[in-house]
């Protein structure tokens, strides 16, 4: 990806018409060999033209007859100024340190910590790179947060195992999940569509607390997670991963990437895994976690011209996705739909493509254009003892954007259009739901920097909807840095979505609850669209301690619904949807510390309160399996990396979850709270060198368990069955391994 | 809406119109003496502060400051004298002593020899 960046800035500079290119290779000298030096500058003195070494210490530039001097810098080292005649040979070079310069402060050296939260951003951005990944257990995007304070991950149902995840106390659904800011999961996929992206193909993720950027849409309302999908130009040509955990989950991926010439390149990624023991610890003839299959396959084609200016990806994916789930000994082909052995299984079938292209006028680098289509069919079949469900939308995105800049770079400017279509055809049990969404909208962000202590982002948008209506959507954030080394941020916004309310909340199926929509007339289900405002700040204060850098963060966001889909599981045996009477907000408080005292060490913690509340029918409440006060740590030890790559990495998570609300059922009694309880995860892996790892590691090493987690799971058949009441991890112990080759 | 595509619409034909005009996105390279991090937000705060200067971007290690500016607003020496001011040595205008004095500690780059011509 540096690679790459670098690429994209040097290619600005080409501004003499050469036909030639000159190339060579600069060195240093360690210990009287000489060393490739990466990210020296090469150029022709005078002129823009110029490049940077890369890893090889190999550069190219155009080559002119007009300019003889070729200028070779690096900092720490000595400026060689050579005089190039004729463009005859490659070139070797090697660059002598300068002792000189005092070197102490060069961050050259500095690694890049796995999580970093911006400091010149306006918006609240939190980057997760591939190393924070690594921490995560496993396997997949939703598993993917267990190491990052902003996002909680909870428990969706005791059936499926499928992890859910909440940021500022609310549900997914209310955050906008997008790959490589085409959005992603939504509508349908929005129950399970995080499972579908395999972590090893995860390059990086950004999450942007509160509200975010206008450009991708006006459906986020409490946040935005983008997940940027591993480039073939810039990836390992060659990687392996396999997992297996004592679950009985085995997971493989493959990936493979390939240049075709010096501009198209090309990926290959492959995922599979399976579970295919039954599992049932805490013997209440339920499966602890789903019999599963999933095969997921992503082709990228990516095309990269940098002198011209155009960068363009090309993807096209496929996955299918089986789980099982139900007592155990359940088979499909004899005791589907019958009342001998309750039963579910879960089909999905998705299809992906994908076309981006941007362009970056030369002359201009401020300046450029995007363009970003996408298609998507997800299809899913499902039944669940006796209810069924099933859901197929298929869906169209469009996006124009141009950014440029008014005057100077301190004023920047993005403009656009997106288009959007879905189409739902969806079943439950006998009733058919079907409807077209579509949407055209346009956008316009206009962006302030003094370069100094203030910069602001105002964004408005102006969408037309079928069901939506149409409306406006205005989002404002700003920073400030009072001092140095306190950043102060605040964002206000508005954000409306259409409400699915089967498939968010598909839990609902692993019951007996009657469903009941209290229509009001509303396009969606007879519903409204949900709406809200959200505001935050939050202030950070970078600070040094007994020779280490660390950081503390507070920050305070508020959701205020004006218009909501109220899910209701309070009254026993019934789901009700309706519209909200009254008021609904969710309030978050985030106190967070990261601390370095050394290199190898690293410190994290956090503690979080929340305060959810909605009008239900039955009063102003706390929502339900919401635990309100939440603390979170984490510990970090790696060694240094020696010369070939050889390392140790541990690291060991603490989450604890205050007490729950739990809805009135014959389990829990009424108003009763689930207790306090903490996790532990810990890993430890082995970098035997640059191409070979192995890991392992435990979850939940404390062996946690939620006693009870089905209501009545010895009459599933009969009214109170109901799976979705899960407060806390329905399998103990859970050890796991795995190993990582590149090549 | 309508505004928003006006403005769209409007904006891309003057910004394509004007790359053909090379002088009004002109590009320039010099060197400006300096250190660090701090020396690189002056730098490029005083470039954009002249009116014309559309992107200045200073290179910590090769001290060179890349331009695109619009050659009819203003001629580059008026950039020059601007960095000066700051206290940056330009090619063509050399900081004063005074504004050198003061700036922090990290960004007292060493100065050349006073070229008197």
């Amino acid at each position: 990806m540096k690679k790459y960046i670098i690429l994209l800035l040097s290619i600005y500079s080409f501004s003499v018409n050469a036909q030639e290119t000159f190339s060579g290779t600069i060195f240093s000298k360690e210990s009287n060999k000489n060393k490739p030096l990466e990210g020296a500058n090469v150029f022709w003195l005078g002129t823009q033209v110029g490049s940077i070494t890369d890893q090889n210490g190999n550069f190219s530039l155009p080559f002119t007859t007009e300019i003889k001097q070729l200028v070779i810098s690096f900092l720490g080292f000595k400026t060689d100024t050579l005089t190039i005649e004729k463009n005859s040979a490659l070139l070797e070079h090697i660059l002598y340190e300068d002792a000189s310069e005092n070197l102490d402060e060069v961050t050259l050296t500095q690694r890049r910590k796995a999580i970093q939260k911006s400091y010149l951003a306006a918006q609240n951005i939190i980057n997760v790179n591939s190393a924070e990944l690594l921490k995560a257990a496993c396997c997949n995007l939703s598993e993917s947060f267990e190491t990052n304070p902003s996002i909680d991950v909870s428990f969706s149902d005791a059936l499926t195992g499928t992890k859910q995840i909440k940021m500022l106390g609310l549900t997914s659904p209310y955050l906008l999940i997008t790959e490589e800011n085409i959005p992603m999961v939504r509508g349908a996929s929005q129950a399970y569509g995080l499972t579908f992206t395999p972590g090893t193909w995860i390059e990086s993720i950004q999450i942007t607390k509160g509200m975010g950027t206008v450009v991708n849409g006006y459906e986020s309302i409490a946040g935005q997670i983008n997940t940027e999908i591993k480039k073939p130009f810039s990836d390992v040509p060659l990687f392996f991963n396999f997992f297996t955990s004592a679950n009985g989950r085995q997971e493989v991926n493959a990936h493979g990437n390939f240049k075709v010439n010096n501009k198209w390149s090309s990926g290959l990624f492959l995922h599979a895994n399976q579970r295919t023991k039954e599992k049932d610890q805490n013997r209440d003839s339920f499966l602890d976690v789903p019999l599963a299959k999933q095969v997921n396959i992503l082709n990228r084609w990516q095309y990269t011209d940098a002198e011209k200016g155009w960068v363009s990806f090309v993807s096209v994916r496929w996955m299918e996705d089986n789980k099982q789930i139900g007592e155990v000994g359940f088979n499909p082909e004899l005791d589907r739909e019958n009342n001998s052995l309750w039963g579910s299984e879960i089909q999905t079938n998705r299809f992906d493509s994908s076309l981006k292209v941007g362009y970056v006028f030369p002359e201009i680098p401020f300046q450029s254009f995007g363009f970003q289509s996408a298609y998507s069919n997800h299809k899913q079949k499902a039944y669940f003892g006796y209810r069924r469900y099933e859901i197929d939308q298929e869906s169209f995105y469009a996006n124009l954007l141009f950014n440029s800049i008014i005057g100077n770079t301190k004023n920047k400017f993005k403009a656009g259009l997106n288009f959007s279509f879905d189409q739902y055809l969806e079943k439950v049990d006998t009733f058919f739901f079907d409807r077209n969404d579509q949407s055209l909208g346009g956008f316009f962000e206009y962006s302030y920097d003094n370069l100094e202590n203030f910069s602001l982002i105002g964004g408005i948008r102006l969408d037309i909807h079928n069901r939506l209506g149409t409306f406006i959507t205005p989002r404002f954030h700003l920073r400030y840095l009072p001092k140095e080394k306190i950043i102060i941020r605040a964002s206000v916004g508005s954000g409306r979505k259409a409400a699915n309310i089967f498939a968010e909340n598909q839990t609902l199926f692993g019951t007996n609850r009657l469903i009941s929509i209290q229509q009001n007339g509303g396009l969606i289900y007879g519903l409204n669209p949900e709406t809200a405002w959200n505001y935050g700040v939050s202030v950070r204060k970078i600070f040094s301690l007994w020779g280490g850098e660390g950081d503390i963060t507070a920050d305070y966001y508020i959701t205020d619904f004006t218009d909501q889909v109220v899910v209701d599981w309070e009254e026993q045996g019934k789901i009700s949807f309706y519209n909200l009477e009254g008021r609904s907000r969710a309030n978050s408080f985030q106190l967070a510390v990261d601390y370095s005292p050394v290199k190898a060490l690293s410190f994290r913690f956090a503690y979080k309160n929340y305060d959810v509340k909605t009008a239900y029918k039955s009063g102003f409440l706390q929502r339900p399996l919401q635990a309100q006060n939440r603390f979170f740590g984490n510990m970090g030890w790696e060694t240094e990396r020696k010369s070939n790559g050889a390392q140790w990495r541990w690291d060991l998570t603490y989450h604890a979850l205050g007490k729950q609300r739990l809805v009135s059922s014959i389990r829990d009694g009424n108003g009763s709270y689930a207790s306090a309880y903490g996790l532990w995860n810990s890993q430890l892996t082995r970098a035997f060198n640059t191409k070979l790892e192995v890991y392992a590691g435990v979850e939940n090493l404390g062996d946690y368990t939620q006693k009870n987690p089905i209501i009545a799971a010895d009459d599933p058949f009969g009214i109170n069955f109901d799976s979705a009441q899960v407060y806390a991890p329905i399998f103990g112990r859970m050890l796991y391994s795995g190993l990582r080759w590149n090549l | 809406m309508k505004k928003l595509i006006l403005l769209f619409t409007l904006v891309l034909p003057v910004a394509l119109g004007a790359q053909e005009k090379k002088n009004k996105n002109a590009k320039a390279n010099f060197e400006v003496s300096g250190n660090c991090e701090m020396c690189k937000m002056r730098i490029e705060k005083a470039a954009l502060a002249v009116k014309g200067v559309k992107m200045a971007t200073w290179n910590i290690p090769s001290n060179v400051i890349s331009l695109i500016y619009d050659q009819n607003k203003v001629p580059l020496k008026t950039v020059q004298t601007e960095i000066a001011k700051v206290g940056h040595d330009t090619p063509l205008v050399k900081a004063e002593n005074m504004v050198y004095d003061k700036l922090p500690m990290c960004c007292l780059y060493e100065r050349m020899p006073e070229q008197k011509n």
